[in-house]
């Protein structure tokens, strides 16, 4: 197996997943690295990746103006970023930023959707890993927003 | 007319309504809203406890307080770290050493020290919630060779919030505690993680026959960790919380505490998530 094959499989969005559908995602996909401080994307432009981090930390940042960048979401080893890629309009609602080197798999968005397109079997397949990712993301903001740790609890 | 008897505690024999007349000794400020005293008694009394119990500090002429022991035992004084949330709190935080302060206790059913010996230790705190599981994270260190895999999972407001920062450093190099803090908010500056507490389960390489779960923290978040535990495969029974609620007499007296059959301040606030899970969900409790 190649290692970008390899570095795919083994991320646990990709657990189980039936082979043929992963040969399909690897011919999106390319390894990245990025620099401890270095910006992956920017809110406002095109969501062309979706990212499998392997090693590291991203923050994934809004900026609020008279305020500066505050970090909503760290994002490490096992977990993945960037599901902005499956949903029109196809853009970045937020900043990320490697907060530590970073090793992740980049799956190329256009190429994603296009293989998805062509087999909803491979679609479905994906839609059914994001969904969990999604699900417990506006779970944790939903806790987050009822400020447990405040003075008042 | 007659009295009421004074309620006796069980293990002392001592009236257990009537505080002990104690001193501050020391003031630290730990967090924007928290500070941690340091209490002697005014004459030496036998006091022992465990971890998780809880003491009624009184702040005289104010009230009094349920506030958990945070520090080691066999100190000598007792450490109570406290937050400034109402007006008793608030008077006790800012109390200077040597000022006078009341004790009853010790209080309740702490941690499972002795059944968590041979076993893998979760250890699971919120907020201020770390504070009553400092004295067992002292425990463990005390006894390190007992235990099996230790984690501290540690969730905070902001990266100011976190209470015990240059010990939690210590507890990590020196007691080879798998050490893991999170906040819910933080700026450029925060290098670690930001997210739910539930979040940092993933970082533990659970046994789930072996290991045991120490919660405390806001009942919310307790609940909601307990659940990502019991999905991972933990039992119920082997899930430890502390819970909270309006503790009056300390002694099961007057139910202000009461949840359900339990009173939290004779029968806790140490309970497996067995017993306390199904009236969790009760929200009219």
């Amino acid at each position: 197996m190649e290692k970008l094959e390899y570095n795919l499989c083994a991320h646990p969005f990709f657990a189980g997943l039936d082979n043929s559908f992963a040969t399909l995602a690897v011919s999106c996909a390319q390894d990245a690295h990025f620099g401890a401080g270095e910006f992956i994307f920017h809110e406002g432009e095109a969501a062309d990746h979706f990212y499998l981090v392997r090693e590291g930390r991203v923050a994934l940042q809004i900026a609020a103006p008279g305020r500066g960048p505050a970090t909503f979401l760290t994002v490490g080893p096992g977990e993945v970023f960037g599901v902005n890629w499956l949903a029109s309009p196809y853009r970045w609602s937020y900043d990320a930023r490697a907060i530590a080197p970073t090793l992740a798999v980049a799956l190329n968005a256009a190429c994603l959707r296009q293989k998805c397109e062509s087999d909803p079997a491979l679609g479905y397949a994906l839609t059914k890993r994001v969904l969990p990712v999604l699900i417990e993301r506006l779970h944790a903001c939903r806790v987050q927003l009822l400020d447990l740790y405040g003075a008042r609890s | 007319m007659s009295l009421k008897p004074t309620a006796i505690d069980a293990r002392s024999g001592a009236p257990a309504d009537v505080p002990k007349l104690c001193y501050v000794r020391k003031r630290r400020h730990d967090a924007p809203d928290a500070w941690t005293l340091e209490i002697e008694f005014a004459e030496s009394v036998p006091f022992s406890y465990t971890p998780g119990q809880f003491n009624m500090l009184t702040a005289f002429g104010v009230g009094e307080s349920a506030i958990s022991i945070s520090g080691p035992p066999g100190q000598g004084r007792l450490i109570h770290t406290i937050r400034d949330v109402g007006p008793v709190s608030h008077a006790l935080t800012r109390l200077a050493p040597n000022d006078p302060v009341g004790v009853r206790g010790p209080f309740g059913v702490g941690w499972p020290m002795a059944t968590a010996e041979g076993q893998d230790v979760v250890i699971v705190a919120g907020g201020l919630g770390l504070a009553p599981l400092r004295p067992a994270i002292y425990h463990i260190l005390s006894r390190r060779e007992h235990f099996g895999d230790v984690w501290l999972l540690y969730g905070a407001r902001r990266p100011e919030d976190i209470l015990y920062r240059s010990e939690i450093e210590e507890w990590r190099k020196k007691g080879h505690i798998d050490v893991n803090i999170t906040v819910d908010h933080a700026g450029m500056d925060w290098p670690g993680h930001v997210g739910v507490v539930t979040g940092l389960l993933s970082h533990v390489n659970m046994d789930v026959s072996r290991t045991i779960a120490m919660l405390c923290g806001p009942e919310v978040m307790m609940r909601f960790v307990a659940a990502s535990l019991t999905e991972k495969g933990l039992g119920v029974g082997r899930i430890f919380l502390s819970m909270e609620r309006n503790m009056k007499c300390a002694i099961g007296h007057c139910g202000h505490c009461q949840l359900g059959p339990a009173f939290i301040c004779r029968d806790g606030p140490v309970f497996t998530f067995e017993r306390m899970g199904p009236l969790m969900s009760v929200k009219e409790l």
